[in-house]
């Protein structure tokens, strides 16, 4: 099962209130849908409540987000423990998540995931010591072809050899997008 | 190279803006379907060309849509399943990333013949940044008027919008897709009533591939009879494959169905053969979900016949010596893979993309995972081997949706041509741990 154990503890100090600018987007998005059904633009909601509150969603975040679509935070909750995108802890700045799966073992994962964890000494689920980099694994990303691959963020960077990782790894301690 | 009809502009600059699009002979389909065609006949052409889906299962596309119930007054939606997470597949990226208005082209004469006015491109979440690029293309495309109210003058309403989806397997599955499009857990919903009856919000719907619609355009550019001339028997036109694993050129390939696997692999055209001069092991040749076949069934049937790419060919043998073509992911292994670690690892993924609605998959595939994990790192003994069958048993047909049997039919068949693999692994603890097994040899009858 994808839902995963949290500490729900974790809280944010402040509520999160949307901006009147992504509340207007939010209303695009519930006008997408028929008459009584904007439930449907939830994952789309939650994905956006991520990156606006600080890169995962706390309890707060959640039920300011049940708020948003008028429904039982515990409708929030299920779906935001299922999906296995959401970050339902704090994580670093940025979060890498490297393909584990079987096309992407074939072409050294493994080895990338060994790299980069003894790069930024951390275990696969920790964050780095400075707060840059978050470990993660993923399953198939649907970069087979181009693999070995990581997810961060909107960008896949692909092909990856440890030279790769140095240069994603500096650029992103720059403040830069690698390519 | 054969005849390509989806990707025949993908490398043209600018194809995924709408001018280039329109400029290369782009929503033509549009205008014939909706100023000189009815639903019924853009039906029949869909019918005539043979299509089936693309998605994995291979089911007629045109059957399925003339199952679609009808009641007055209430809506019918199209979804387009692009939430593409097989493993081994990335087809349906390599289509929307390059020619996002294929797609769009697709959805509407789609939904024309269905008599949808509102669709949805359900993506998955961590394709985000071709939702972008899609939404752009459907921005471009009520721009200039093929979508929205009253297209071409034509009476037609259409609506069309873009919903991620949040990190799940299972949401390719039809009707997870649906729950989740609903904003819900993707937990698959029994059938029936199927979705053609009670889908999206309990209302008629079709639910295809992004490869599936996208055919739909040259079908109805050329007509089904021109489309159903391409390829051999009952697999007709062309299919995408996205080939990845231990190969010269992995990428996703338009192929006319029919050619032989030999060639696919080989030549020149596609992949080029295996990586590094080594020697093929095996291939999955349809996503993780279907049968390993060993080397000497990969170009070969067991009858000493070609093997070509074609739904017929690939599962020549049926699960004994065959595979599947299904969603075209085109796994190739090479000498040096380890078949039990492959397996160990398919294993995992089913257990980690169960939704844990039914016991036998959410704890069978728990089980294989945990079994394997002892067999692949030398832990293991005889009797696991047999276990892993009996656990396969438990799963196979007792679960709501077919990932159960997606998670068992590869342990099955990894274990019938890989059995020596397995067994060296629980003679050979030690030797299993520093080196492969290599290339098994092949018997000298098969069954
Ligand atoms: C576990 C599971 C995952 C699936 N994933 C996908 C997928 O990612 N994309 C897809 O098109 N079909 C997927 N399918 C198949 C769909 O249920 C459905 O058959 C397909 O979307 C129908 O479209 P088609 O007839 O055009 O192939 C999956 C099925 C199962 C059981
Ligand atoms: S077979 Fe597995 S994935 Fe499908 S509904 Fe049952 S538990 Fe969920
Ligand atoms: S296996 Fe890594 S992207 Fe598919």
């Amino acid at each position: 099962m994808s839902s995963s154990h949290t500490d729900l503890s974790k809280r944010h100090s402040e509520k999160p209130v949307f901006s009147a600018e992504k509340m207007a987007e939010v209303q695009v998005l519930f006008a997408q849908y028929p008459e009584g059904k904007s439930k449907s633009a939830l994952i789309r909601v939650l994905h956006m409540a991520e990156e606006e509150f600080g890169g995962w969603l706390s309890i707060e975040t959640m039920d300011y987000v049940a708020e948003v679509f008028n429904i039982q935070p515990i409708e929030v909750y299920e779906v935001a423990t299922f999906y296995t995108m959401f970050n339902l802890e704090p994580t670093g700045k940025y979060v890498f998540e490297v393909c584990r799966t079987g096309p992407c073992m074939l072409l050294g994962s493994d080895s990338i995931i060994d790299y980069i964890g003894t790069k930024l000494d951390i275990k696969v689920g920790e964050t780095s010591a400075d707060g840059m980099f978050t470990l993660k694994t993923s399953e198939c990303l649907g970069a087979c072809g181009y693999a070995p691959m990581l997810q961060c963020g909107k960008k896949y960077h692909e092909h990856l050899t440890k030279e790769r990782v140095d240069e994603i790894i500096t650029a992103y301690r720059a403040g830069q997008t690698p390519n | 190279m054969g005849r390509r009809l989806l990707l025949e502009h993908d490398n043209v600059a600018g194809i995924e803006t709408f001018d280039v699009y329109r400029k290369n002979g782009g929503y033509r389909s549009v205008e014939k379907a909706l100023k000189s065609m009815s639903p019924e006949l853009v039906l029949e052409e869909v019918q005539k060309s043979g299509l089936r889906g693309r998605g994995g299962a291979g089911f007629p596309t045109g059957m399925k849509w003339s199952f679609l119930a009808k009641p007055e007054g209430v809506p019918r939606y199209l979804l387009c399943n692009a939430d593409e997470s097989e493993p081994g597949t990335f087809k349906d990226r390599y289509l929307m990333e390059k020619i996002p208005h294929l797609l769009i082209e697709g959805m509407i004469v789609s939904s024309f013949a269905l008599g949808a006015n509102q669709s949805y491109i359900y993506i998955r979440g961590e394709y985000m940044w071709i939702l972008d690029i899609l939404e752009k293309a459907i921005a471009e495309a009520y721009e200039k008027g093929f979508l929205g109210k009253n297209i071409l003058g034509s009476g037609f309403d259409h609506d069309l919008s873009v919903a991620p989806g949040g990190g799940a397997y299972i949401c390719g599955e039809e009707t997870a897709l649906i729950e989740s499009l609903e904003g819900k857990r993707g937990n698959p919903r029994m059938k029936p009533p199927f979705p053609a009856v009670k889908g999206l919000y309990g209302c008629p719907t079709v639910v295809n591939n992004v490869e599936s619609i996208a055919a739909v355009v040259p079908i109805i550019n050329d007509g089904g009879e021109e489309y159903a001339k391409i390829g051999l028997g009952k697999s007709t036109g062309t299919k995408l494959i996205s080939a990845c694993g231990n190969l010269v050129r992995p990428g996703v390939y338009e192929i006319e169905m029919g050619i032989t696997v030999e060639e696919f692999i080989y030549g020149d055209d596609y992949c080029r053969g295996i990586a590094n001069g080594k020697k093929l092991k095996a291939c999955v040749p349809g996503g993780s979900s279907v049968p390993i076949l060993p080397h000497y069934l990969v170009t070969k049937t067991a009858a000493g016949e070609d093997r070509l790419m074609t739904y017929e060919s690939l599962a020549d043998g049926g699960f004994a010596s065959g595979s599947m073509l299904g969603s075209g992911g085109f796994i190739v292994f090479d000498e040096d893979q380890c078949i039990v670690r492959n397996t160990w690892n398919f294993a995992r993924f089913y257990a980690h993309e169960s939704c844990g609605q039914c016991s036998p998959c959410r704890e069978g595939t728990g089980w294989m995972e945990k079994v394997l994990n002892r067999l692949e790192h030398g832990q293991g003994n005889m009797r696991d081997i047999d276990l892993l069958a009996e656990i396969n048993k438990k799963i196979e047909g007792n679960t709501i949706c077919p990932l159960g049997d997606a998670a068992a039919w590869p342990v099955a068949a990894a274990i019938r041509h890989f059995r020596d693999e397995f067994e060296w692994h629980v003679n050979e603890r030690e030797e299993s741990q520093k080196r492969n097994y290599g290339l098994i040899r092949e018997p000298q009858s098969i069954a």
